[in-house]
């Protein structure tokens, strides 16, 4: 299966439907981490979290949006304005358009780019930019230091986040995420066992999971905001819907940085190495369907269990300081990322 | 110019346009960046409180650091003159709201000592024991806190955890949860309720077996040892110059402590425990404050098997007064050494009071601290220099 289930004869109705589904999975997908981020994380410090909104404080996250519609819209005065209301939407749009080349399922995808792990990291950079507008305009001090720690983050935790992706495309022999995909089901440990690319990639799979921490501001990387030092980095001016949007694309580049892993390392929709997708019809359900529906639950499974890791990390580790996170980058992860693609390189002519 | 460097090849590449020029460099040949003024507070979430430290940076490096206090000044000190001596005990623990009861301790004893009183046993050992449990509360604290400026937020919540239990422990006792006013000229507000004892022996047991839960989340995590080690080193001599006093002299390896050197209440009875550090940087702060909670506990224990039947409070007149003079009491309250220096003529209300905070030297230190250090090693260091922001003003 190459082909997009949304593939119509129609262009225009298929371009429809691939935006509304996206900007429906765009808006969804965060939320379901927000929720497991409130919980999870109240869970793992001995309290309960939201309980009041809806059942379990389900309806937590949607009822803190409206509060912040509700908010005033300030914009400080020295800002310079124009910057200072586009960086929200140059931080959250990134993680929107990547969506598009990520395959959730067998034929869920909305185009499968010849050159797509190319796309998406560089897509994903770009957000780095929305920060750097709002700290630069938002004329406070505080906004400045975070936006410049969230620029020196970038250029060191970029490369070990590509280098760990490019060995996998030198192994799947394929810059396609759908053909990495097939790669890693066709993939076989000496020819026998069938694995995904987490085994023999273990190295890049650490290298690309904790640079993707680095990449999103998580903790123990979150310097860029650090709450104790820097008030909230390149946040710390924001009000209402524009800081609405910052929180959403925090959510997002979690919810997108961990489907671009789950497709990368972890066998994108296939629930176990070597194991298929049912495709047998189901009541007035085609084969087809039902396997897209059951590949997109597995994803959504591994994308989850992903940030779930995630938010684990927050609850158990201090936040590391900048010089030490450069160190960290520059003299083991780059050096690593690079011995990763050279022993992939050998295995791939050998084998 | 007879001041001009020539400098070949400095910062020229060959075959380059300027290949061959001349090159003047002046001054030492270092390109100045200016230095960024930034005010730290008096609202910032590492001060918790209202402290404020003045910093210029350059880049993320600390040239000078300031700190600026008296946001918090509340005139305790001119306020008890005009209070009698049984108001003060509930004025006093307001300044430093995290170990009210050791406050209030030091001014009772100020008074008793002036007055010859003699206080009942019970009541003594009553005091050592509401004195250790609300050192427990305070480190908790601290503990708890430190964690949360370095960005790991779970400690915080698990310390809130045990203060709410003992905080429930000495409510049953002496109706408050945080200003006490426990202690009286010559005793205690009443006796301990029925099974305290009980209840507190378990509970130095459930805060035994989750300090080790802390030495698993903060002391043993490679990222929490790299942002504290060798971070914020305080000489032992330059922090007597301060007069830096408690856990933060304790972790530079010296011992001094009142309960031991100078001892009060019944801390004579009993075995007290002084942790010292080693090198006296944020590292070693952090694990003295850990080490003296263990060390309180052990106090409580023998509290708890020594402490006598009998009453807890002595038949005193209506209005007491302090005979004519003054004293200098010391205690070791949590965040260091508490001096009460008392002055009076003999009146309901003293003459002055002055009192000897331990946060206040503990924040003199802070310029020395912070200079050269960077940004986020400076959140490291306010964090375990240990102070409470009233406790500074008064």
């Amino acid at each position: 299966m190459t082909e997009s289930l949304l593939a119509l004869d129609n262009v225009w109705l298929a371009l429809l439907l691939k935006v509304a589904a996206i900007v429906g999975f765009f808006l969804v997908a965060p939320l379901v981490v927000g929720y497991i981020e409130h919980k999870g994380l109240a869970h793992m410090q001995a309290r309960l979290g939201p309980m009041e909104a809806a059942f379990h404080g389900i309806g937590q996250l949607p009822a803190d949006g409206i509060k912040f519609i509700q908010k005033e819209d300030i914009i400080p005065a020295n800002a310079d304005k124009w910057v200072f209301s586009l960086a929200p939407g140059v931080a959250l749009v990134p993680a929107m358009v990547i969506l598009a080349v990520i395959p959730l399922g067998p034929g869920l995808w909305a185009e499968d780019l010849d050159t797509g792990v190319f796309f998406a990291l560089a897509v994903s950079s770009v957000s780095v930019i929305g920060i750097l507008m709002a700290a630069w305009s938002s004329a406070s001090k505080y906004s400045l230091m975070g936006g410049i720690r969230a620029a020196a983050q970038l250029i060191a935790y970029e490369l070990p986040l590509v280098l760990g992706a490019a060995a996998v495309v030198l192994q799947a022999g394929t810059m396609s995420l759908v053909g990495i995909v097939e790669a890693q089901n066709d993939f076989r440990i000496l020819g026998v066992v069938p694995m995904w690319f987490v085994l023999p990639q273990a190295l890049g799979f650490l290298l690309f999971f904790v640079a993707s921490l680095a990449e999103l501001s998580r903790p123990p990387f979150d310097m860029p905001i650090a709450d104790s030092e820097l008030i909230f980095g390149h946040m710390t001016e924001y009000t209402g819907l524009r800081y609405a949007f910052f929180m959403l694309a925090e959510y997002a580049g979690i919810v997108v940085l961990s489907a671009l892993a789950v497709v990368l390392f972890l066998g994108g929709w296939y629930p176990l190495p070597g194991v298929g997708l049912p495709s047998f019809d189901v009541l007035f359900l085609p084969g087809e369907v039902v396997a897209a529906l059951a590949g997109f639950a597995v994803t959504m499974g591994k994308i989850v269990a992903l940030a779930f890791v995630m938010i684990w990390f927050r609850a158990t580790f201090p936040r590391l300081r900048e010089d030490q996170l450069q160190r960290i980058s520059w003299l083991a992860f780059i050096p690593l990322a690079i011995l990763n693609i050279v022993v992939v390189a050998v295995f791939k002519v050998v084998a | 110019m007879t001041d001009t460097l020539l400098r070949p090849g400095s910062g020229m590449l060959p075959g380059g346009p300027g290949e061959g020029m001349l090159v003047e460099v002046r001054g030492e040949g270092e390109l100045r960046t200016q230095d960024m003024n930034l005010n730290i507070g008096p609202q910032h979430p590492a001060t918790h409180g209202v402290l404020r430290v003045v910093i210029d940076l350059d880049g993320e490096k600390i040239v000078r650091a300031t700190p600026v206090i008296g946001y918090m000044h509340r005139g305790f000190e001119k306020l008890a003159e005009a209070r009698d001596y049984r108001q003060i005990i509930a004025l006093v623990n307001r300044h430093d709201w995290l170990s009210a009861f050791c406050n209030e301790l030091g001014v009772a004893l100020a008074v008793e000592r002036m007055m010859e009183l003699e206080v009942p046993d019970r009541a003594e050992w009553i005091r050592v024991l509401m004195a250790e449990w609300n050192r427990v509360l305070n480190h908790l604290m601290f503990v708890g806190s430190f964690g949360l400026e370095l960005g790991a937020i779970t400690p915080v919540f698990f310390a809130f955890r045990e203060r709410e239990d003992i905080q429930g422990l000495m409510e049953s006792a002496t109706g408050g949860r945080l200003h006490f006013t426990y202690t009286r000229v010559g005793g205690l507000k009443e006796d301990l309720p029925r099974g305290f004892l009980a209840a507190s022996a378990k509970m130095t047991r459930n805060v035994r077996v989750r300090n080790s839960e802390y030495r698993d989340l903060l002391e043993g995590n490679e990222i929490f040892k790299a942002r504290t080690r060798k971070v914020g080193i305080l000489p032992p001599d330059v922090a007597l110059d301060y007069g830096v006093s408690g856990p933060t002299l304790h972790a530079t390896g010296i011992a001094e402590d009142a309960r031991v050197t100078e001892p009060y209440c019944r801390y004579d009875k009993v075995n007290v425990h002084v942790p010292v550090g080693a090198t006296g940087d944020s590292y070693d702060r952090f694990q003295i404050l850990l080490a003296r909670i263990d060390a309180s506990l052990d106090i409580i224990d023998q509290v708890l098997d020594n402490i006598p039947p009998g009453p807890v409070n002595v038949k005193l007149p209506k209005i007491v007064k302090a005979p004519e003079g003054e004293i200098y009491v010391r205690t070791e309250n949590p965040l260091g050494q508490g001096g009460y220096y008392l002055v009076s003529d003999g009146k309901k209300n003293p003459w002055r009071l002055k009192m000897r905070t331990p946060s206040f030297n503990n924040i003199s230190a802070m310029s020395y601290l912070l200079k050269d250090q960077l940004l986020s090693d400076m959140i490291a260091i306010l964090g375990s220099v240990f102070f409470v922001v009233g406790d500074v003003d008064r």
